[in-house]
């Protein structure tokens, strides 16, 4: 065990270098799963993982399993866009989002493993004064929050991002953009892997190919799950299966959820040379954001697709809504080849912002409802939920994020749009 | 493209319509003081992985309101039917527990 969780540094990959990289040991442990553990956490994605690893961190809990249907890495925390950002407004989120983004900042030497957090910037466009006026609300509240944010004129935005036509006859020409610098993108996968075996490494077994398909109660409390290795025993059993919550909770006797799941696409194009070093987002008449990756591929995205769905493939209106938006403010991308598109399923709230939270079932706990802003949230999401989950109590962070603020008339909802399940 | 068979105007790509929402949704009357049948209405959903009833309208063609069933995992779409017809049946509340 000591053996396989080596540290890896500047010498080891000297070191693997010179004998052949044939040193290196597996991330993390593959154990036989045990019959009972203190802790359970169904879903091993970003946010279940991250969880594990804070209640063996934080709060020194590592008789923990984390049980994932898949493979680790295969799931939305493998699909997403990789953006990171906290320009959120409304307390709930606020505090929460920024919380992600300073975990991010110090995750990959917390992980000892390179998450590529690369804080290139995130670039809110406007089209008209009255956006401009909206966007410049959000990002005053987000300075008065200790947040960064700052506003770019077009002669800054137009060196900021070489790429972005600002000169053609338009109807509504880009005005300027809101810009927070300490955003950025990461490395999804390397998010997974990294806390995976971090998380091994503390004592927490990931059981990958183990699907719930249904909870133990004993006196209306959770005291297990049942699997496809078998009943399990666990004191506390936590969801983070997102796009599936719907599903589990059915299972775990939630009832109806405030959730619908709906499919996102996103795509990435062929390698190209560097030709954007920030994240650019075109909200408002259409939606598009897209970044490049550190390999060259430009990725990006849009809107749902639209109508409920499970499947994880997308649908050709989007693609064009999305290619039309990118045409719209870089047009020369035109010539770019997709080389991929893929989809993930979400949590859709009725409010767009997620659930962190004790349930009415004794020994359950919930992590969901990430719409389409979950990746983000890895750090912090796994940091609340592990508090929620150790101290039988929320965190300050997440003490907003309850399954039961829309019956309270406390929704936090950052578009103001009232009950719909298509914001993020 | 999924393909909606729009009994007015025959089949059509599913972008010529608007998804409205889930039709199994049961509306209280709006009248109605029940807040809890009002809150169940607005916030929760069955969300099931497989058969869906749903709302359709097909907005650039006759824009009438449709009732879709469909898959939500496969996509199949079993049948189109216009919702004019059956709104009777459509927003009797149904027992709100135990679904």
């Amino acid at each position: 065990m000591a053996e396989m969780m080596a540290r890896y540094s500047a010498l080891s990959i000297l070191q693997q270098g010179l004998t052949g990289n044939r040193g290196w040991q597996t991330a993390w442990a593959k154990p036989e799963v045990k019959k009972s553990y203190q802790v359970i956490i169904v879903g091993g994605g970003g946010h279940g993982l991250a969880t594990a690893y804070y209640l063996a961190k934080n709060h020194g809990i590592t008789d923990v399993a984390v049980l994932e249907k898949g493979w680790i890495g295969g799931g939305n925390a493998g699909r997403n866009t990789t953006i990171i950002r906290s320009n959120y407004m409304i307390e709930g989120n606020t505090g929460f989002y920024e919380k992600s983004v300073q975990l991010w900042e110090g995750l990959s030497a917390e992980l000892n493993f390179n998450v590529m957090f690369s804080q290139r910037g995130h670039l809110s466009l406007c089209f008209s004064p009255a956006q401009r006026d909206a966007m410049a609300r959000r990002y005053n509240i987000m300075r008065l929050n200790g947040i960064d944010a700052e506003w770019l004129d077009r002669d800054q935005l137009q060196k900021f991002v070489p790429l972005l036509d600002m000169q053609g006859e338009r109807r509504f020409p880009i005005l300027g953009g809101y810009l927070q610098r300490r955003a950025g993108t990461a490395r999804h996968d390397a998010v997974n892997w990294g806390f995976a075996r971090a998380a091994s490494k503390l004592g927490v077994d990931i059981i990958e190919n183990c699907e719930v398909t249904g909870f133990v109660k004993k006196r209306g409390r959770i005291v297990g799950v049942e699997t496809s290795q078998g009943e399990i025993a666990a004191k506390k059993v936590g969801l983070a299966v997102a796009g599936s919550t719907s599903q589990l909770a059915g299972l775990a006797g939630l009832g109806r959820l405030p959730i619908e799941s709906h499919k996102l696409q996103a795509f990435v194009s062929e390698p190209l040379k560097p030709l954007l070093d920030t994240v650019v987002v075109f909200g408002g008449a259409g939606h598009f954001y897209i970044s490049q990756s550190d390999k060259g591929g430009m990725v990006f995205g849009g809107d749902l697709d639209g109508y409920n769905s499970y499947a994880q493939r997308g649908n050709l209106p989007i693609w064009q809504d999305v290619s039309s938006a990118a045409m719209s403010i870089m047009p020369a991308l035109g010539r770019v080849r997709v080389l991929r598109q893929w989809a993930g399923i979400m949590d859709m709230s009725m409010d767009g912002s997620p659930f962190i939270c004790k349930t009415g079932i004794g020994g359950l706990y919930l992590n969901a409802g990430w719409c389409y802003g979950g990746f983000k949230a890895t750090p912090a999401s796994g940091w609340c939920f592990a508090h929620t989950i150790a101290e039988d109590a929320p965190h300050e962070l997440n003490r907003l994020l309850t399954l039961d603020r829309f019956q309270q008339g406390q929704p936090i909802d950052e578009s103001g749009h009232g009950p719909w399940p298509r914001m993020h | 493209m999924l393909r909606l068979n729009c009994p007015f105007c025959g089949e059509r790509d599913h972008a010529e319509f608007t998804y409205g929402e889930d039709a199994s949704v049961a509306w209280p009357d709006f009248a109605s003081p029940d807040s809890q049948a009002h809150f169940d209405a607005l916030y929760l959903r069955d969300n099931p992985r497989g058969r869906h009833l749903e709302k359709w309208q097909h907005i650039m063609g006759c824009r009438s309101w449709l009732l879709v069933e469909r898959d939500t995992l496969t996509h199949e779409i079993f049948s189109v039917r216009a919702a004019a017809d059956e709104s009777a049946g459509l927003n009797k509340p149904k027992s709100r527990r135990g679904r």
